[in-house]
């Protein structure tokens, strides 16, 4: 008892300035085997603490607090105490401990969890995220749990407010994996699959030893969305790709590989009769939804390549060439590409006959000037992004031993100012 | 369109009398001037004349293959009777026994198995077989190279003659190392050529051919046409149609029927019209084809084909096309174009079809589907394939039947591209530099556990 009061008069008298709360930390850091010891009793502490003021004392006694099992009545109120602490919570003082505060807010998770109300733990979450992230190019292990959270609670537009924000910096691979994956399921439920691919891309084509599950499951949605987005699958991953993903990804996605290749070969029977064959297995993957997607997207291709070739046709032989059952069905598939922006074309119900139009974007307006000039300016600050880390990467000592170490050396004018090896 | 009954030209041959001075040159009858007349055209194969064509063992591989192909029974009869007088005369006894069985006592006693003769042939080939045998290492013994050159040469022969067309290639490809003069390594290309041909690898032929075009001699016009002739043949089979069509075009005059061992003038002015104008742009069409003089001589021996030709460039689809369908069921008894005669039709129609529409802004699809005597639907669809594969820039208005000219808009276009090469690079910087990233820590966290 004596330790941990002592420890809060330490705690509300150390808070105050920098080089204080250093020397604040390093008593915390021993004292915290005690305070883990004393777990239960230290609630009531808890009051005589300010969560903005001492935060980091604050957070040593919550982390304390919550680390045994979770209980219905200590959820609910450990959620309430958890999300004040967050939201009042200096940056600063977190920053010293951050793998404190990311297991404060991995138990928040759990607890919500537990109680099975996610959306409780979403704005906190977004909040802990903002303070312990140093920049917003910061990748941190409370991104996905984040967004895992927001899948759950189907909040997306949340989630999609962070995906906004390029990464650049990564603490954990397997958190950029986990990130990506639900970032992708994210943009699929808001059916921006354009930034869908984009993610799963990355998780797909990410530096890897070896197969991990993330990368698998992954895969079989980059699939699917490659298929509903741009109607083809290519056959082999980029030489960027780690050889272990090259190799071993198609075994482990099988069926939906070959969906890929019946797709590809434009027969609508045979595409559904393989659904239907397979669907337990796309079930049991949770894929069934973005399956039964990619079937409708079929014919959608289908009736785009026909604004290829005609100007004018009949919803008959619309119906005929997309193996659509009558007319009608026809006309439906037309409607909703025309209002989703899909096609630009007039359906004329007297004739029965559809006029396929050019798109109608001169590139003559304001915006289209502002839009080009907005990727101009993005282009170029990402160019020096890239030449920065080019410099920094080459005057690396580290790359400099190494590449100095193996050169090869023809003759004396070869000796140049690399030394062959690089003490640090 | 087959020509398998009676078709135009002879109807008009009997009812303009066959003295009549006509402008169709099909009327021309005499029987001594066999080898003018047309053979390869619409009407119905005369094999004796076609067969008289050629000799050798070409011969015979193509009477076998007529009668192969022909459901005709009398046809096929008659094209395994003249296999047989041929075989004959000659010591191939395997090919010999293939077309007895082939006839299979259909006519009658003459056209039997005659084991005697069989035995008698083999009898003396093998007698022949030694001597050469004992007469080469005579001469290997004495190392006279013109006399070893002359031994290999004549085994090379006897085996060609008895069908055993690999040994009879490698002998002649032994007097490789004792040709002394460039007369003797075209002698040995020559023969090289013709067995490859027979054989049907087109490979060495093409191999065959340019080493016999670098000999530091001038080559006689007939030998050049030779070999021009092979090589047009090999890149056939290669499928390179521009490229046979170029060789072929460019066989001189003085080939006559000096290679009936292997292909007839006839053949090569066929072969080369069916690929010049399946290949061939329009410049290039009438400089080579038509202006050519040279070629003039071989089309005049087949003028169905220079009827074809000549409709093709003044734009009559509808009769070149005629042309083409009554050709069709001669070419399939061809044995080195009739795998070949699907794709250049159909490239041949596409290119019909695309030089229709090039001059116009808007075609009517109705009248076009009369000048190529097809339905409208039947048109839409090719049209609809053409487009797709990007060969006619042009819509189709389906409703009115009309065939519009399209031509991308380059503004737009070009700008579209701008943007999406924009976001591209920007991708593949994000994720480069995400990627990048990754293994610098994952190399660090290497780098710190080593330390």
């Amino acid at each position: 008892m004596n330790s941990v009061e002592g420890l809060v008069t330490q705690i509300q008298g150390l808070s105050s300035t920098a080089s204080d709360v250093l020397s604040l930390h390093n008593v915390l850091k021993q004292a915290d085997d005690s305070l883990h010891a004393e777990s239960t009793r230290l609630l009531p502490f808890l009051d005589q603490l300010d969560p903005s003021k001492h935060s980091l004392g604050y957070l040593y006694f919550l982390e304390a607090c919550t680390a045994g099992p979770v209980t219905t009545e200590s959820a609910s109120s450990f959620v309430l105490i958890i999300a004040r602490f967050i939201s009042s919570c200096a940056a600063e003082q977190i920053r010293l401990a951050p793998d404190k505060f990311i297991s404060v807010c991995k138990r928040l998770k759990d607890q919500v969890l537990f109680l099975e109300e996610p959306l409780r733990a979403v704005a906190p979450m977004l909040a802990a995220i903002r303070k312990l992230q140093s920049s917003t190019e910061n990748l941190t292990t409370l991104h996905p749990e984040f967004l895992l959270l927001c899948l759950l609670a189907k909040c997306y537009k949340t989630g999609l407010s962070i995906l906004e924000e390029d990464i650049f910096e990564v603490d954990q691979p397997r958190d950029l994996y986990l990130y990506c994956y639900y970032g992708g399921m994210i943009c699929i439920g808001k059916k921006y699959f354009r930034k869908a691919l984009e993610l799963l891309h990355n998780v797909v084509t990410a530096p890897m030893s070896t197969i991990n599950a993330i990368a698998v499951e992954a895969y079989k949605k980059y699939i699917l969305v490659s298929l509903i987005h741009h109607g083809q699958l290519s056959t082999s991953l980029p030489k960027y790709a780690s050889t272990v993903a090259q190799r071993n990804l198609k075994s482990f996605c099988q069926p939906y590989v070959e969906l890929a290749n019946s797709y590809t070969n434009g027969k609508i029977a045979d595409l559904e009769a393989y659904v239907q064959a397979n669907m337990e297995k796309f079930g049991s993957d949770n894929n069934l939804g973005l399956v039964k997607q990619v079937v409708s997207s079929i014919y959608k291709r289908n009736i785009q390549r026909l604004t290829q070739t005609y100007l004018t046709l009949s919803l008959q032989d619309i119906a005929n060439t997309v193996q659509l059952n009558s007319p009608k069905e026809a006309e439906m598939h037309v409607l909703q590409m025309i209002q989703d922006g899909e096609i630009y074309a007039t359906i004329n119900q007297k004739d029965g006959m559809v006029r396929f139009l050019e798109d109608p974007e001169q590139y003559k307006t304001c915006e289209m000037i502002e839009r080009v000039d907005s990727s101009i300016q993005r282009l170029m600050t990402l160019s020096k992004k890239l030449t920065v880390l080019d410099e920094l990467m080459s005057s690396d000592p580290m790359y400099l031993g190494k590449v100095g170490r193996e050169r090869q050396r023809f003759d004396f004018d070869d000796f140049d100012s690399v030394p062959q090896r690089f003490n640090i | 369109m087959d020509g398998e009954d009676i078709s135009n030209p002879l109807m008009e041959m009997c009812a303009n009398g066959i003295a009549g001075v006509d402008d169709a040159p099909s009327s021309s009858t005499s029987t001594t001037e066999r080898k003018n007349r047309p053979i390869i055209s619409g009407e119905q194969l005369d094999i004796e004349a076609y067969a008289g064509l050629y000799s050798g063992r070409t011969k015979i591989k193509r009477l076998i293959f007529i009668a192969h192909h022909r459901d005709n029974t009398a046809m096929q009869l008659e094209a395994l009777r003249m296999a047989y007088d041929e075989l004959k005369k000659g010591e191939n006894t395997q090919l010999f026994r293939e077309v007895v069985q082939k006839i299979d006592d259909r006519l009658g006693p003459n056209y039997s198995m005659d084991a005697a003769w069989c035995a008698m042939v083999d009898r003396k080939a093998d007698q022949r077989k030694d001597k050469l045998e004992s007469e080469l290492n005579a001469y290997r013994t004495n190392l006279i190279k013109e006399s070893i050159r002359m031994g290999y040469n004549d085994f090379g022969d006897f085996y060609y003659a008895h069908g055993a067309l690999g040994d009879a290639f490698k002998s002649y490809v032994r007097t490789r190392d004792y040709c002394t003069t460039s007369k003797h390594i075209i002698q040995m290309c020559l023969s090289a050529i013709l067995v490859s041909i027979e054989m049907g690898q087109f490979t060495h032929v093409t191999s065959y051919v340019s080493k016999a075009e670098q000999t530091p001699e001038a080559l006689d016009p007939i030998t050049s046409a030779k070999l021009r002739c092979a090589a047009g043949l090999a890149h056939l089979e290669a499928k390179k149609y521009k490229l046979a069509a170029r060789k072929f075009l460019e066989v001189g005059p003085e080939l006559g029927n000096s290679y009936g061992e292997v292909i007839a003038p006839q053949d090569v002015a066929t072969y080369g019209v069916l690929c010049a104008l399946a290949s061939f742009d329009r410049t290039e069409l009438k400089n080579k084809v038509i202006d050519n003089i040279n070629f003039r001589n071989f089309l005049e021996l087949v003028p169905e084909v220079r009827e074809l030709i000549n409709d093709f460039y003044s734009s009559h689809y509808a009769s070149c096309l005629e042309y083409l369908g009554n050709l069709k069921s001669n070419l399939m008894l061809d044995i080195h174009i009739h795998d070949h005669v699907e794709t250049l039709y159909d490239q041949i129609r596409s290119k019909a079809l695309i030089q229709y529409t090039h001059p116009f802004v808007s075609v009517d699809m109705r009248m076009m589907a009369d000048a190529f005597k097809t339905s409208v639907a039947g048109l839409e669809k090719e049209l609809e394939s053409l487009i797709t594969d990007n060969q006619i820039q042009a819509r189709i208005d389906s409703h009115n039947k009309i065939l519009y000219a399209r031509h991308a808009d380059q503004r737009n276009a070009t700008f579209q591209r701008v943007l999406q090469t924009g976001n591209e690079f920007d991708w593949d910087v994000r994720t480069m530099l995400l990627r990048a990233n990754l293994l610098k820590h994952e190399y660090n966290l290497r780098a710190s556990r080593k330390i």
